[in-house]
């Protein structure tokens, strides 16, 4: 079974965030990359996979220089191969352009099965998947909590949480791209022996012209989202406490704030 | 000049910061309130390849160098001191002394069990009248044909309760003294051998420590590591990687109390403002902050020497010693900086202070770390 993981690197979840002077972007300097989280439901569930199954696990991201850690600590968990879209030029695609790329370098492998996480926790688009789903012209299920292969490997059930909350069951024919949610599973540590063995395994770099692409379908011309500029949202007004002996009194106080401050009744 | 972690060593280390932070942080306290750590625990980790980080693939270690390991501890260390001197007891003591001193049978025989953590290992040198003074050592083993016959008794053995195998060490000749020390493979469930009860300890509750007592219990001859009489060369040998763990174990400890120090800082309230805007407590941390960075060079700088297998007694030593001075200074300012709630058990630093406590004084006291430093310096 052929298994690819699409990992993007983010800047790790604990990163204070700070927007650049000019507001073009955000300060980079000092942070921390991680594994996209939802990326690592998704190469758990790619590594079992393989384990049950048979086959291959090949990772993939775009990103810059960095990008590449992320890929090796993917190979140090239990995937084989890595590929790493990596070209000047790629910087500032949007999620439509990522997931062009993602296709055509995707369509060049052999593959039954595209696992991504349900968002990155960066921009938390959500939408790499869609299109990457519409690009390859195949079927997917996003928000994934529960996966499992019909035994002919021909099929897959996915259980996802729809938006109220509730639990949908979707079968749909292989391949097909599965975007995991938290629940999927419990994704492992890296063994020590794993990480020592990362370093041999192959990581194919590929360029904007080993992908047939122009420089001008990419990166910040292709997108179609541009970014102006941006801020931090506001931050968050202390709350306010009703002093008072007298419930009454203190409770005709809180009706009327509510009433003409938060009107909200 | 360059301080820079290769890749792998960046990777290892941030793997076990995850793991030891995720997994061993959150169940710290319980360690040290039950005075034990769960066999499930040394499962995972054995499953991880944290059992047999330096040995060979072909034992069925992990093949990491002396800073990795080292990396691996001051990570482990900061999450749980307890467990971490388990670890560094099983693989720099145990494991590494099969690895240097043991014939090819002898690592066949117990190298993959240690490595799978199917065996826990030990190390047991000090005797109720000998700590320091190692030449002292009253147990004896005496050769009789095929079989030593051991009578003695050991004091504070680390991982006691839950080893498999001890490297032990023992009078073969008892007329020559410290020249007639060897070293020993004792399995547990030898006849005679009596492990005593958990001992109460201050800090590092987690760890089992155990004295052993010997009557004439018999250990086949075949279990000698190393060469008869010369067992004092393979205890100082051991002793350097020993004495750079504890330094990155202080380290650990130190950076766990700056970080909650630090943390409890930014929150705590008095005087209508957070304590960090007081430039008394701002002082500490930096002072704190900077002692750290000092020990944290000097034990890397002895594991760079160890990993190239350059001799680094005196260099371990400073790091031992100065480390773990450093750690005690550290957690008292943690508590310090954290008033009354430092001194209750809900706060971390409680037991960091408790903890630090005896990096002062096993692998080598200060004083024994200061007396091999001024014989370098004095030679």
């Amino acid at each position: 079974m052929n298994i690819v993981v699409c990992i993007k690197q983010v800047p790790d979840t604990e990163t204070k965030i700070q927007i650049n002077s000019d507001g073009s972007g955000i300060v980079t300097e000092g942070i921390k990359y991680v594994v996209n989280p939802y990326d690592e439901y998704a190469l758990e569930e790619g590594v079992r996979l393989k384990e049950k199954f048979g086959g291959e696990v090949t990772v993939i991201s775009l990103g810059p220089e960095r990008a590449k850690e992320a890929i090796r600590n993917c190979l140090a968990v239990g995937a084989d191969k890595g590929i790493h879209l990596n070209d000047p030029s790629f910087e500032g695609s949007d999620s439509y352009v990522t997931a062009k790329i993602l296709a055509k370098a995707i369509s060049e492998i052999p593959f039954d099965i595209i696992l991504t996480g349900k968002q990155g926790v960066d921009f938390d688009n959500s939408q790499v998947f869609a299109y990457l789903a519409n690009f390859l012209n195949l079927p997917f299920v996003s928000v994934v909590m529960d996966l499992e292969l019909s035994s002919d490997l021909k099929s897959v059930t996915a259980k996802r949480e729809g938006e109220g909350g509730e639990k949908e069951m979707i079968q749909i024919p292989l391949p097909a791209i599965i975007a995991a949610q938290k629940d999927l599973n419990q994704p492992r540590y890296a063994s020590l022996p794993g990480i020592m063995k990362a370093k041999k395994k192959e990581i194919k770099n590929l360029t904007l012209s080993d992908l047939d692409f122009s420089a001008d379908e990419v990166g910040e011309k292709g997108s179609r989202v541009k970014v102006k500029n941006y801020s931090l949202p506001p931050e968050r007004k202390a709350g306010q406490i009703i002093q008072g002996e007298d419930p009454t009194e203190v409770c005709e106080i809180l009706v009327k704030l509510l009433r003409e401050e938060a009107k909200i009744i | 000049m360059d301080f820079k972690l290769t890749e792998d060593q960046r990777m290892i280390k941030e793997e076990a910061k995850k793991f030891a932070q995720k997994r061993l942080a959150p169940l710290a306290q319980e360690f040290d309130e039950k005075e034990e750590i769960p066999k499930e625990i040394y499962k995972e980790l054995s499953e991880l390849g944290y059992m047999g980080m330096m040995l060979p693939e072909k034992y069925g270690g992990s093949n990491l160098d002396f800073i990795s390991y080292i990396l691996v501890m001051e990570e482990f260390a900061k999450a749980c001191a307890a467990l971490e001197i388990s670890l560094s007891v099983h693989n720099s003591l145990v494991c590494d002394a099969i690895f240097q001193f043991g014939t090819e049978k002898q690592k066949e025989k117990y190298l993959p069990k240690l490595a799978k953590g199917e065996w826990i290992g030990a190390y047991s040198l000090t005797e109720p009248s000998a700590g320091t003074d190692a030449g002292s050592l009253k147990t004896t083993a005496l050769l009789n044909k095929d079989y030593y016959l051991i009578n003695g008794t050991k004091s504070f053995v680390t991982n006691g309760g839950i080893a498999d195998l001890f490297v032990f060490f023992a009078l073969t000749n008892p007329e020559a003294k410290s020249k007639g020390i060897s070293c020993l493979l004792v399995e547990k469930n030898v006849e005679s051998l009596n492990i005593g009860a958990k001992e109460k300890k201050m800090g590092i509750r987690g760890s089992d420590t155990r004295e052993l007592s010997f009557e004439d219990c018999k250990i086949p001859k075949e279990n000698l590591l190393g060469e008869q009489n010369h067992g004092l060369r393979i205890a100082l040998t051991l002793l350097d990687s020993g004495r750079i763990g504890v330094g990155a174990q202080s380290v650990g400890i130190a950076q766990a109390a700056l970080d909650e120090a630090l943390e409890y800082s930014k929150q705590r309230v008095q005087f209508g403002q957070p304590i960090c805007n007081f430039q008394a407590i701002q002082f500490k941390l930096a002072d704190m902050a900077t002692q750290i960075d000092a020990a944290r060079l000097l034990v890397y700088r002895a594991a760079h020497l160890k990993s190239k297998n350059i001799r680094c007694s005196v260099e371990a030593s400073m790091a031992k010693v100065f480390a773990s001075e450093v750690a005690n200074m550290v957690v008292n300012e943690a508590v310090q900086i954290h008033g009354g709630y430092g001194y209750m058990k809900e706060y971390a630093v409680e037991r960091y202070f408790r903890d630090a406590r005896v990096t002062e004084i096993y692998e080598g006291t200060s004083e024994a770390q200061r007396i091999v430093i001024s014989k370098g310096l004095l030679k």
